[in-house]
């Protein structure tokens, strides 16, 4: 990519600012100084999503998520189970047209929904559920995974069909659009212009959030784990690690370096079958825990085996962090999914609802299980319940671990060399997922503020300078500010989809008919 | 009866099968089919930038290949006298050609031998159509 000087000016200038600026400070406050002034923006923003509904301590977005996803369960007649075997189908390219070689597959448009979504949230993201809310907060994931298929199913049907394309062939698709067209169809222009404008706002902050700033912190964390815990030489210098990342960030996003890119795409499957496979070893060592395991999940998915939240706390932590995990109902998929060469918007949707049960209902257990079966939360060996710390508001864990460290810490009772090799895998994770919001940002970003080259080096620039901020700052903060920003974004995209999903239904029924009076057939072989 | 069909496997570059396969279709009359192959998979990763600019792309692959590959071909075969067609196809090599060769009832194929590393470790389109294709093929030297 070729820059004009002036362009080239703001760039160095962004980039010689933060040198100075995390040079300026003490090695060892810079961390507090940013933790400090960000919490001081982020809070309010946290507190307002994240009130609990009245007279209760059930956050409302919580709810929010939970019934739209029952909703949609129970409109589309339970899609996710009835369709499964078909989408399957469907990506293994059993419908595709010969003529349409060349295109965008089903499958490569969920491989790569599915890079972006795979990420930490699988694996810290998991411990932090299950740390919080013990080990019923697993079952409560694994329903939420199930559930939120529908979401997704929704909104990526609605994101190829309200897709824009250009004479130059590249499309846009996503919750800008279809909440900008489709209720204007419904004579909601008006209302849909505004809420494609507050949901790309929020975009941009779940971008910074969830999609940056979270992946950053825990890949610190991993690394400072494998490197020696509290002795490590970067221990408490999360800016140092953010600083790397963010320079490969760049190089990629601004510089266009785009064969960094393509190599973590192609690297990311095989890491998280990796990781599957590390869990099901484990597992194996374990074989005879297995049921015990899966007594603890169910059991404390309904009494909460003496967790301080309760049943409630299980609940919504586990709901919490699918929700995080796997964004159905969020609306950020369907911009990747937007892209594939279908003439049956639907086709897609179908494709789209194995995301959330790759995502959780196979990864996430695994991370969970792991955790639970190798018994790294400490049990009180006379009540048989688990030992509440309720200094950190979680579950007393061996050696006071939460998020990655926990889920490595579990890995490491079965495999003892595994942490690397999580330590590798979150460094990819986390980068795919980066790269694919830095894309879903600067799509929001362009969508408010118009093409154009020197905008999109702005938002680019923004996004590297969260990194650092995100690396640098502790776990709980971090992790407020990031699902508040992704659960905004539910806010506005699930009261489209409300509004659109007759819409939906109409696609999935003229499709099923067809399909079952064999008008749609599959590809001879 | 219709006139014969010689499907030829071009990859842009081994003149000598185009030659040869001229050559034999005029002695016998028939029509000569030259198709061109971009390798492609559908179970490829791409990135969501990939992915989005993938249908621009490919009609830009398509243009070039249009261009500087078959038109160029197609004209010198013409000039030496023979009739013929092209094609540029996305997929595997050898699905392509044997699926060409059964959509068109070819009488026969014709594909270069190519003798890289690659194609010694992995299986050239040659070896891959001496094992399934549906006509009798040439292997051209």
């Amino acid at each position: 990519m070729i820059f004009d000087r002036k362009t080239q000016r703001i760039a160095s200038g962004a980039l010689l600012f933060l040198f100075a600026s995390s040079a300026s400070a003490r090695a060892q406050s810079v961390d507090d100084i940013i933790n400090e002034t960000v919490a001081f923006f982020t809070t309010p923003f946290v507190k307002f999503i994240f009130s609990p509904l009245p007279g209760t301590n059930i956050p409302w977005i919580v709810l929010w998520l939970v019934i739209a996803a029952t909703i949609f369960t129970f409109y589309f007649a339970f899609i996710q189970i009835r369709a499964f075997r078909h989408s399957i189908s469907l990506v293994k390219g059993d419908y595709a047209r010969p003529e349409d070689a060349g295109e965008v597959s089903h499958f490569q448009a969920l491989a790569t929904a599915l890079s972006g979504t795979v990420g930490l949230g699988n694996i810290a993201g998991v411990a932090v559920a299950v740390a919080v809310g013990g080990p019923g907060a697993t079952f409560w994931m694994i329903l939420a995974g199930l559930m939120g298929m529908a979401s997704k199913f929704t909104e990526c049907t609605l994101g190829v069909k309200y897709r824009n394309e250009y004479p130059d062939g590249s499309v846009s698709g996503g919750p800008m659009y279809y909440l900008s067209k489709g209720l204007a169809e419904k004579g909601l222009g008006l209302p849909g212009r505004v809420m494609a404008v507050v949901f790309a706002s929020f975009l941009i902050l779940g971008a910074l959030g969830g999609g940056n700033m979270f992946q950053a912190n825990q890949v610190h964390a991993q690394i400072v784990n494998v490197t020696g815990g509290a002795n490590s030489f970067l221990s408490g210098e999360g800016w140092i690690t953010g600083l790397i990342m963010a320079s490969v960030v760049f190089m990629v996003i601004v510089g266009g370096i785009r064969s960094i890119a393509r190599f973590t795409e192609k690297i990311v499957p095989f890491m998280a079958a990796l990781y599957v496979g590390a869990a099901l070893v484990i597992l194996a060592i374990y074989v005879d825990r297995i049921p015990w395991a899966f007594g603890q999940i169910i059991a404390g998915a309904f009494t909460g085996l003496g967790i301080a939240g309760g049943l409630v706390g299980a609940l919504i932590t586990g709901f919490q962090r699918a929700a995080f995990s796997n964004e159905a109902g969020i609306g950020s998929a369907s911009i990747a999914h937007s892209a594939v060469r279908t003439k049956e918007p639907i086709t897609e949707g179908f494709v789209s609802l194995l995301e959330p049960f790759i995502d959780t209902v196979v990864i996430c257990t695994m991370t969970a299980l792991v955790i639970v079966i190798t018994g790294v939360l400490q049990i009180d060996p006379q009540t048989g319940l688990y030992v509440w710390n309720s200094e950190a508001g979680r579950v007393a864990t061996e050696g006071n671990l939460t998020g990655v460290a926990l889920t490595s810490a579990a890995f490491g009772k079965g495999i003892s060399w595994f942490p690397y090799v999580l330590a590798i895998a979150a460094v990819l994770f986390a980068f795919s997922t980066m790269i694919s919001w830095s894309y879903y940002g600067v799509k929001a970003w362009t969508y408010l503020f118009g093409e154009g080259r020197r905008r999109e080096l702005a938002f680019n620039i923004m996004f590297c300078v969260f990194v650092v901020i995100g690396a640098a700052m502790n776990l709980g903060a971090v992790i407020n500010f990031a699902d508040a920003a992704i659960f905004a974004m539910a806010l506005i995209n699930i009261a489209g989809l409300y509004v659109l999903m007759p819409v939906v239904k109409e696609e999935m029924n003229s499709y099923l008919d067809r399909l079952q009076r064999g008008e749609i057939k599959k590809r001879r072989r | 009866m219709a006139q014969e069909v010689f499907v030829v496997a071009y990859d842009g570059t081994d003149q000598q099968v185009v030659d040869f396969a001229v050559d034999r279709a005029m002695k016998a009359g028939a029509q000569l089919l030259i198709v061109h192959v971009l390798e492609w998979s559908p179970y490829s990763f791409l990135t969501t930038e990939e992915l989005v600019e993938r249908h621009k792309t490919r009609q830009q692959e398509m243009t070039r290949a249009n261009e500087t590959i078959m038109k160029p071909i197609l004209e010198k075969v013409r000039q030496a006298g023979a009739t013929a067609d092209g094609e540029v196809r996305y997929g595997h090599v050898v699905d392509i050609i044997c699926s060409i060769a059964k959509e068109k009832n070819a009488a026969m194929i014709f594909v270069g031998r190519s003798s890289s590393l690659s194609t010694r470790v992995f299986g050239s389109a040659a070896s891959g159509l001496a094992q399934s294709a549906p006509v009798p093929t040439v292997i051209v030297p």
